[in-house]
């Protein structure tokens, strides 16, 4: 009797799985595809999680982009909508949302991640089925270099690095450098390699370098060996959460010499962590945001009306990346997957935010600006600007 | 030498807080013979409990941060804390007393992924900034630096810890304690209520929980409701080097999981310091499966 009854259970359950998808998907399609004048653009990002600020400032970025252009008519008469996943900060995650805004959503292009790790492994799904992927932020190489349907907004690390260590040698005069490592982060361990080899071609040693694993808070025993080797300047190649509270430990433990990080520190929980122990340090950055260019003035005073508080470089480069996608929609005149895809690939001098944008046969931007943050007394300042593109 | 010393130090007041989560594991163990995995997030919500209050006293009170208002936290942290182990013993473990101990470790792991995932739904997934409780003071002698707060985890931990070989060596409570521990049926047919005696186990074990919780928040303060994994299964791995179910050996253990974590941190095997724990834990059990002051016991005809 009591087999029987499990039978039926498991047959009943297995009809109830095997009947959803299907049923859900459709669902799905209509809801998307019933309001067949929109154009469906999917965004992926990490709206909760360990690094949650990267998601939510990218989001409000890309936003502000779809408003201005829906209030500017659209893209000939059809409005943009943007469907947003969060990946919960998991790379694994990353991969299955970008699955569903394409398999489910059925969207022309998605945007996303900041996190490398995200983009490397979400960028495989959308390059098979041919749907142009724009990573934001993600800085390092290996993004582009899967496939001819992934572009980037933002400089690489082969460029970011080299400004971070030639800052320390020729700006800070330093001689004597320490890194340390995020080992279990695509963007931390690509970032870590450039520093090193510029940091030593430039008049300066690397003479200590230390790992650790995302998700640990306990960094005294690594610190302590760094000290020990007596540096002058230490790299923190990895993300806001973990930079702050290493800053923190290291001046707990009399460290006092300053700490220079890359993009992966730009958040607005970056001072609220780290407090008084991150005066002193530096980081690269895409944009600043007390920068007196028109543009960037222009767009800040836009974010705030929209959103209350100062946009950061992920904010840029999410309304960057999702404007540029805008208007190569504009210019390729359709939806059509392989000509967007063309229309992406030939952007060419378009003003953003973040500097003038003109991608390179390797779908990456080619020289684009970039600025060096000081934080002094708790405040941004700005230390630094290079900017190849503006020359032009 | 100083960075070895000063690794040292790192290392004692990281071990100090696995010795008091692993005191709870070791407590239940002795008792029921049951691995409370929950135990590891019963010190997540000890965290959680302290960042709420703790926040709610910085609102309220200009800011003011002060020894009397972290005690206060403290001891709200340890009361709630207290009262979760006592519904989490009496409506998950005890109905489940009589039927096979593999059914109570199963409902463990059950309630740790509640605790878990029902934290994330509560307090968000997203990590959490511990409040600033005492202003924080570096202090240093001889090269080597330490912060008030290393040195106040480190004496909370010795008090809590002399206060419960207190309780059980010294108190006819913990006389029952010891009793239940030695054999359950024959201590109630002596007259120990059993229950009350496994409830209160369970509300220390907490309490203690609840104060390592504390005292993480004040060292490293980002938490997230996920917090609770990775110090609680180092703990446990405390507890089974000091001998499972041995009350010292739980605060050795801990001790030594900390130094060596510190020692392998700072050595260029960095990445394998989590790796660490567990060789430690195959070792111990391959050689000495009662651990470091566990007492051979053979099986019982």
């Amino acid at each position: 009797m009591k087999k029987q009854l499990l039978v039926l259970t498991v047959v009943a359950l297995s009809v109830l799985l095997l009947g959803c998808p299907p049923k859900e998907s459709g669902g799905g399609g209509t809801s998307g595809g019933g309001s067949t004048r929109e154009i469906l653009v999917g965004e992926y990002g990490s709206m909760t999680g360990a690094q949650a600020t990267f998601g939510t400032s990218t989001h409000q970025g890309a936003v502000l982009a779809v408003e201005q252009v829906n209030a500017a008519g659209g893209i000939k008469g059809r409005k943009i909508k943007l469907l947003t996943e969060d990946d919960q900060s998991k790379s694994e995650e990353a991969a299955n949302t970008v699955t569903k805004l394409i398999s489910q959503n059925s969207v022309i292009a998605v945007l996303g991640e900041v996190a490398s790790s995200a983009s490397i492994a979400a960028a495989p799904i959308a390059q098979s089925n041919k749907v142009p992927m724009i990573t934001p932020s993600s800085t390092n190489e290996a993004v582009t270099k899967i496939g001819d349907y992934i572009f980037r907004m933002c400089f690489i690390d082969n460029y970011q690095g080299p400004v971070m260590a030639r800052f320390a040698t020729q700006t800070l005069k330093s001689k004597r450098g320490a890194i340390l490592t995020d080992v279990k982060n695509d963007y931390s361990t690509g970032l870590t390699k450039v520093i090193r080899e510029t940091f030593n071609t430039t008049g300066g040693k690397i003479v200590g370098e230390q790992s650790y694993s995302n998700g640990d808070s306990d960094f005294h025993p690594q610190l302590t060996t760094i000290k020990s080797e007596n540096p002058d300047v230490i790299f923190i190649p990895g993300y806001y959460g973990d930079a702050a509270q290493i800053v923190s430990q290291a001046r707990d433990l009399g460290i006092t010499v300053p700490f220079v990080g890359g993009d992966g520190w730009e958040s607005p929980k970056l001072l609220e962590i780290g407090g008084k122990a991150l005066n002193g340090c530096y980081y690269a950055n895409h944009y600043f945001s007390g920068d007196p260019d028109p543009v960037v003035r222009n767009f800040v005073t836009q974010y705030q009306k929209r959103w209350n508080v100062v946009p950061g470089a992920l904010d840029a480069l999410g309304f960057d990346a999702a404007s540029v996608l805008a208007d190569a929609i504009k210019r390729a005149g359709t939806t059509d997957e392989p000509k967007l895809r063309d229309a992406i690939a030939s952007t060419k001098d378009f003003r953003g935010v973040t500097g003038n944008i003109t991608l390179g046969p390797d779908r990456n931007p080619v020289g684009k600006k970039i600025v060096v943050i000081a934080i002094k007394d708790g405040q941004l300042t700005l230390a630094m600007t290079i900017d190849p593109s503006a020359k032009k | 030498m100083q960075p070895l010393l000063q690794n040292l130090l790192n290392g004692i007041a990281s071990g100090a807080i696995y010795a008091l989560i692993a005191l709870g594991y070791t407590m239940v163990y002795g008792i029921l013979k049951l691995i409370n995995f929950a135990h590891g997030d019963i010190f997540m919500l000890g965290s959680f409990v302290g960042y709420y209050a703790g926040g709610y006293m910085v609102r309220h009170m200009n800011g003011q941060s002060s020894f009397g208002s972290a005690a206060l936290i403290l001891l709200l942290s340890m009361i709630c804390c207290g009262i979760f182990g006592f519904i989490n013993e009496r409506v998950a473990y005890r109905p489940l007393r009589n039927s096979p101990r593999i059914a109570s470790l199963i409902t463990a792991i059950g309630v740790s992924f509640f605790l878990e995932y029902g934290g994330q739904m509560v307090f968000g997934p997203d990590p959490k900034f511990f409040p600033t409780l005492i202003p924080k003071k570096i202090i240093n002698f001889g090269g080597i630096t330490t912060t008030n707060y290393q040195i106040i985890v480190l004496i909370v931990a010795l008090v809590f810890m002399a206060l419960l070989q207190y309780i059980v060596y010294a108190t006819k409570f913990g006389r029952a304690m010891r009793a239940v521990s030695f054999n359950l049926e024959t201590a109630a047919l002596m007259g120990i209520p059993t229950d009350r005696i496994i409830s209160m186990t369970f509300i220390i074990g907490s309490t203690l929980a609840g104060v390592a919780g504390i005292l993480y928040g004040l060292s490293y303060p980002k938490i997230d409701p996920l917090m609770g994994i990775m110090p609680g299964l180092k703990a446990f791995v405390a507890a089974v080097l000091g001998g499972i179910g041995n009350v010292p050996g739980a605060v050795v253990g801990g001790l030594i999981i900390g130094v060596i974590e510190a020692f392998v941190g700072g050595s260029s095997f960095s990445n394998y310091r989590d790796a660490i724990a567990f060789v430690i834990l195959i070792v111990i059990l391959l050689f000495r499966p009662s651990g470091l002051f566990g007492k051979y016991q053979p099986e019982k005809v």
